[in-house]
C-alpha cells in the first residue's frame, strides 16, 4: 500500500494508476487484492472476483442495482473507491441465503430481474435491522433502489409479508 | 490520479501540508466519484483518503453543543435519538439526502466543502448557527459557517485545511422548520430548499436560510427583519420584494428564477409566516414537496 515515503520524491504525484494491495473480508472470507488505485469496488468484485451480481446501472449513485453491504450498511459499491474497502466487511448479494429471497419471489418483486441484486441488498438488510421500520417506512428505505418493471408494489409487499 | 492513506489526523494534515495544494480529501466520496471516468485522467492528482482515521467519525455532545467529526455521516446523524429530540432539522434534512445508500457514506463536512448551493446539510448547519472547525499543521481556526461561502464554490478553506469537526450549539428553539422542493421525493436535488428557526436564547433571533437561489447558500436578512418586527404579511406575493432583496436565483437545469422565487414566496408565507404562530410545540419539522403536490 503506498505510504507516505512516497510523498518525499514526489513519485505520488507522477505514478497513475499504481497498484494497491487491499485487504478486506469478503462474504466473512478474508480477501486481499492487488489492484490499480483508481478502482471501485464494483469494478473490484465484478471483473477481478467474477462476482456479477452487483450491477453497474447508472455508475453515479441513483439506481441502486450495485448495492452492497459494506461494514453491514447499504452503500452504492460504483461510488467506493476500492482503497476505503481496506480493513472493512464487504457483503454481496452472492453470500445471501436463497430461502431469505423468497417472500420476494412470491410477492412478485422482480420481473425483468436487473434491479434485483441491489433490491435484495436492501431489502434484506432491512429485514435484519427491522428496528429502522421504528423511524421509516419500506418506501423510504428502498427509495435508493430504482426499478423500471414492478411499479414496487411487488417489491415493498415482499418485505412487509417478510417481517418478522 | 494515485491516493495517500493516512491512518491519523495529524500524518493526513502533514500530507496535505507537504503536496502544496495538489492533494485533494475524499471522505464518503459521493460527490467526487461521481464522473470517475474523468477523474482517473487527473494525472497530477492525489487523493488524500480521510476514511481510516476513525477519531474523526464520532459525534460529541457537550454541555452547550453538538459536535459532528470531519467523517460523521448522515446516517450517525439519523440514528442519534438525541439529534431527533434537540436539534430536529439535522435529521430532517439527512432524510432528504440521496438515498439509503447515500446517506450512508455521504459526510457533513464533504457536503459543506463540495459547495453547491444545492446542498442540503448545510442549509440546517447555518440556520442551528453552525461553526467549521478548519485546522492544518499550522493549528485551528474556526469559521462561522454563514461568513464561509464567498461566491459560487469559494470558501474559506485553504487546500492545506481539513474539516475537523463541525460545532452547533445547543440552544432552546421556538420554530424549526426545513422544506425542500424537488421533482421527486427521493434521488432529488433541490429547486429550492429553506431552513428557518427561531430561538430566544443568546445570538438567536430569527434565522432564515435559503438554498438554490443565490451561488451560495445563504441567509436572508430581508426576510428575517420582517420576522423580528412581527410585519403583517397577508399574501405569498408581499414577500416578493424581500425576496428580491436577498437572492438571485437562475434558470437552470432544475428550473426557472421565475418558479423559484414564486416557490420560496409561498413556503415562506405558508410555512413560516403563518406557521409561527402554532411553532412552538409543534413536531412537525419538515416537508418535502414536489411540484405536482
Ligand atoms: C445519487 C446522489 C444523490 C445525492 N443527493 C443529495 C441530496 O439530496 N442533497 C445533498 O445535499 N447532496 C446530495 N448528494 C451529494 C453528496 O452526497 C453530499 O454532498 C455529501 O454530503 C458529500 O459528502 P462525501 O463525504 O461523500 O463527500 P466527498 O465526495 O468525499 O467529498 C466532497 C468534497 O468535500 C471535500 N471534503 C470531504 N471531507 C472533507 C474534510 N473533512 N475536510 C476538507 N474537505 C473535505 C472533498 O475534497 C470534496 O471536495 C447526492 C449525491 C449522489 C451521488
Ligand atoms: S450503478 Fe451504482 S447506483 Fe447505479
Ligand atoms: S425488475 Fe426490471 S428493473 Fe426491476
Amino acid at each position: 500500500m503506498r505510504n507516505e515515503r512516497d510523498m518525499t520524491t514526489n513519485s505520488a504525484f507522477r505514478t497513475p494508476h499504481s497498484a494497491l494491495e487491499v485487504s478486506f473480508t469478503l462474504n466473512g472470507t478474508p480477501t486481499t487484492v492487488s489492484v490499480p488505485d483508481s478502482e471501485r469496488l464494483l469494478d473490484t468484485l465484478r471483473y477481478r472476483l467474477g462476482l456479477t451480481g452487483a450491477k453497474e446501472g447508472c455508475a453515479e449513485g441513483e439506481c441502486g442495482a450495485c448495492t452492497v453491504w459494506l461494514d453491514g450498511l447499504p452503500a452504492n459499491s460504483c461510488l467506493v473507491p476500492i482503497y476505503q474497502v481496506r480493513g472493512r466487511r464487504v457483503n454481496t448479494v452472492e453470500a445471501l441465503d436463497p430461502a431469505a429471497v423468497a417472500p420476494l419471489l412470491d410477492a412478485g418483486a422482480t420481473q425483468c430481474g436487473a434491479c434485483t441484486p441491489g433490491v435484495v441488498m436492501t431489502a434484506l438488510w432491512i429485514l435484519q435491522h427491522p428496528d429502522v421500520l421504528a423511524t421509516h417506512t419500506v418506501r423510504e428505505l428502498m427509495a435508493g433502489n430504482l426499478c423500471r418493471c414492478t411499479g414496487y408494489d411487488g417489491i415493498v409487499d415482499g418485505i412487509e409479508a417478510a417481517r418478522p | 490520479m494515485s491516493v495517500l492513506l493516512p491512518g491519523s489526523r495529524r500524518e493526513a494534515l502533514e500530507l496535505l501540508a507537504r503536496s502544496n495544494g495538489a492533494a485533494m480529501p475524499i471522505a464518503g466520496g459521493t460527490d467526487l466519484l461521481v464522473h470517475w471516468p474523468q477523474r482517473q485522467e487527473e494525472h497530477d492528482r492525489a487523493y488524500l483518503d480521510l476514511s481510516g482515521i476513525a477519531e474523526l467519525r464520532p459525534v460529541e455532545w457537550t454541555p452547550d453543543a453538538l459536535v459532528l467529526g470531519g467523517l460523521t455521516t448522515y446516517w450517525d446523524v439519523i440514528r442519534d435519538a438525541r439529534v431527533g429530540r434537540e436539534l430536529p432539522l439535522l435529521a430532517v434534512a439527512a432524510r432528504q439526502v440521496g438515498s439509503i445508500q447515500i446517506q450512508t457514506r455521504g459526510t457533513w463536512a464533504g457536503n459543506i466543502v463540495n459547495g453547491s448551493p444545492a446542498a442540503d446539510g448545510v442549509p440546517v448547519l447555518m440556520a442551528y448557527d453552525a461553526v467549521v472547525v478548519l485546522e492544518s499543521v499550522a493549528g485551528r481556526e474556526e469559521v462561522p459557517l454563514e461568513r464561509f461561502y464567498e461566491g459560487y464554490k469559494q470558501m474559506r478553506r485553504r487546500p492545506d485545511q481539513l474539516v475537523v469537526a463541525i460545532r452547533i450549539p445547543r440552544r432552546p428553539y421556538t420554530f424549526q422548520r426545513f422544506v425542500k422542493i424537488g421533482s421527486r421525493r427521493a434521488q432529488a436535488i433541490a429547486k429550492v430548499g429553506l431552513a428557518v428557526t427561531h430561538s430566544a436564547a443568546g445570538g438567536g433571533g430569527w434565522r432564515v436560510v435559503a438554498a438554490s437561489v443565490a451561488p451560495t447558500i445563504r441567509r436572508c436578512p430581508s426576510i428575517e427583519r420582517l420576522l423580528e418586527e412581527q410585519a403583517a404579511v397577508h399574501s405569498p406575493e408581499e414577500l416578493l420584494p424581500a425576496i428580491a432583496r436577498d437572492v438571485t436565483p437562475i434558470d437552470d437545469i432544475r428550473s426557472t428564477a421565475e418558479y423559484r422565487k414564486l416557490a420560496m414566496a409561498r413556503v415562506l408565507f405558508y410555512d413560516v409566516f403563518r406557521g409561527r404562530e402554532q411553532g412552538a410545540g409543534s413536531t412537525d419539522h419538515g416537508r418535502r414537496m414536489t411540484d405536482n403536490g
